[in-house]
């Protein structure tokens, strides 16, 4: 039974993400600034299917996505224990993401808030990631997020639930890509963050001397293409020398990456930190994104952290992967900043969550399909 | 019916670019880019860390804008850009397992309709545009030699383009 829609300044939402390889749902209760409380969270993963292509197998029809939609909610509102009555709005991913996928979440919630009547709120995927420290600790704005997954990396000054200035970003690969890759080549399994990281453990970080790209220019912006390189060319010199890679080599191989990575993390971090002190005052460094699961570069964002006098918040690893909590949230947080539902609603497969601040010809743009 | 294939009349000889540095990837990503047009295919062969995709950046900032945000697009698998000429197709098919999911991807219309560079393009299987631009990136000394190569009518503007980038690091 619904206890009033926006009761004690609380709403109730569903919320729908498709944007990328997983399908999730999930009932998310609360008001800003949280935290929420989450009455239902569902993800239809494929992580035990992935292993033989060494990455995720996307789900690219349109169609399947679908199909998994309809149970995921079915689930979510069964585990909630609400029917769409006690729902006050739904959330769904609208981008940025593949094409096919983000199509679909739309599309879905679309037909269900017309058969329901119940306004809908169209989220940006990163948002959702973004405003996740508030779901789970009720962190008061701003604070400093980086985004450090397998499809993203950047710096986001947090400033409200629709204004984020981005401070820096990728400007290549996202670093759980580059773990992926690094495992792939190594000939590691996947996923390839906690392949790389099991098969470092006892090596020697220094014993290679790989690169920290963009270290020595200014600015938040980060490249981790050229580490996957210079990896390639260590392990055909270790197997030139040796005939194959011995134990000790793969360790070297995969402590040396993995120290590299955390180094250019640390180090940008470090100076979106101070950007943020700059304009704010110090405060706090929230990570979100499976690669702060790894023990190393988790490890040299505490330590910079610490040297910069700035809280770490890193939100348990479930509520960091891709989920329907967090877009549920990010919906919250519009309904409580006054949002009543978007009139229309399109799938945007490349959406910066800070369109226009940056000087990027054509962002924002409508992608293929879109 | 399927028809056999044509055998090729008299492809123009592949063109050997060397590129010992980041700039001379730039640079025939930048020569390429104008004789480009909606329908062209390029087809980035290399293993990883090879610089397909920094060949297909340079490509699409010279097609968008010098400081266009070029992601890789591995996790996407296709990053669309509106270019001068028309929408420019970035897709890594890495991640493909079945070549009827290009199909899904809506890349049969794109090959048409668009300037497409494709990352993994082995995963096209009988999907593979039967003209195109065949570029393969290998490791040379510190840097990489990029081999074009041609199939189908109307590739030596691009050839051309290439070779005079090469000539031009040259002197």
């Amino acid at each position: 039974m619904t206890d009033g829609r926006g009761a004690g300044g609380e709403f109730t939402v569903l919320g729908i993400e498709s944007s990328c390889d997983e399908t999730a749902a999930a009932v998310v209760r609360g008001g800003a600034p949280g935290p929420g409380r989450i009455l239902a969270d569902i993800v239809f993963g494929q992580a035990e299917m992935h292993a033989p292509f060494g990455g995720v197998v996307p789900e690219i029809a349109a169609r399947a996505h679908a199909e998994r939609l309809d149970l995921c909610v079915e689930r979510a509102l069964a585990e909630a224990g609400c029917g769409l009555g006690a729902i006050d709005a739904i959330a769904v991913t609208a981008g940025p993401g593949l094409i096919g996928g983000v199509l679909s979440g739309v599309m879905f919630a679309r037909g269900l808030a017309e058969a329901t009547g119940l306004p809908i709120l169209g989220i940006n995927h990163l948002a959702g990631h973004a405003l996740t420290p508030r779901l789970t600790h009720g962190l008061a704005f701003p604070y400093l997020m980086l985004l450090v997954s397998g499809g993203h990396c950047q710096f986001l000054a947090v400033l409200g639930p629709e204004s984020f200035r981005r401070l820096g970003s990728t400007i290549d690969d996202a670093p759980g890509e580059a773990f992926d890759k690094c495992a792939r080549l190594l000939g590691l399994g996947y996923p390839g963050g906690p392949e790389v990281e099991r098969a470092a453990a006892g090596g020697d970080p220094g014993r290679f001397d790989f690169p920290r790209p963009l270290l020595d220019r200014p600015g938040c912006e980060m490249s981790f293409s050229g580490l996957k390189t210079a990896l390639r060319r260590a392990r055909d010199r270790c197997v030139a020398e040796a005939g194959g890679l011995r134990r000790g080599d793969l360790a070297d191989l995969a402590a040396g990456f993995q120290a590299a990575v955390a180094d250019v993390l640390a180090a940008k971090a470090a100076r979106a930190m101070a950007a943020f002190a700059a304009a704010h005052g110090p405060g706090t460094i929230a990570v979100a994104g499976g690669v702060a699961a790894n023990a190393a570069v988790r490890a040299a964002l505490q330590d910079a952290a610490a040297a910069a006098g700035f809280a770490f918040l890193a939100p348990p690893l479930r509520l960091c992967t891709d989920n329907g909590a967090m877009i549920a949230w990010a919906g919250v947080e519009r309904l409580c900043a006054g949002a009543r539902g978007d009139a229309a609603i399109v799938a945007r497969p490349r959406w910066p969550l800070d369109a226009g601040a940056v000087p990027v010809a054509g962002s924002g743009r409508k992608g293929a399909k879109a | 019916m399927p028809r056999p294939a044509t055998p090729p009349m008299s492809e123009p000889a592949p063109a050997v670019i060397p590129l010992p540095g980041p700039d001379d990837t730039d640079r025939l990503g930048a020569a390429l880019a104008p004789v480009l047009r909606p329908g062209d295919c390029l087809l980035l062969e290399g293993a990883l860390g090879a610089g397909k995709t920094a060949l297909a950046r340079a490509v699409i900032r010279a097609l968008t804008h010098p400081a266009e945000e070029v992601p890789s697009p591995s996790f996407t698998l296709v990053q669309c850009y509106d270019g001068a000429t028309g929408p420019v197709w970035h897709v890594d098919l890495y991640r493909l397992s079945d070549p009827a999911e290009i199909a899904e991807l809506g890349l049969a219309d794109a090959f048409a309709t668009a300037i497409c560079l494709i990352e993994w393009p082995d995963r096209l299987g009988r999907e593979r545009p039967a003209r195109h631009l065949l570029i393969r990136l290998d490791d040379a000394g510190e840097g990489r030699v990029a081999t074009l190569a041609p199939a189908g009518p109307g590739w030596q503007a691009a050839l051309a383009a290439a070779r005079a980038a090469a000539r031009g690091a040259a002197r």
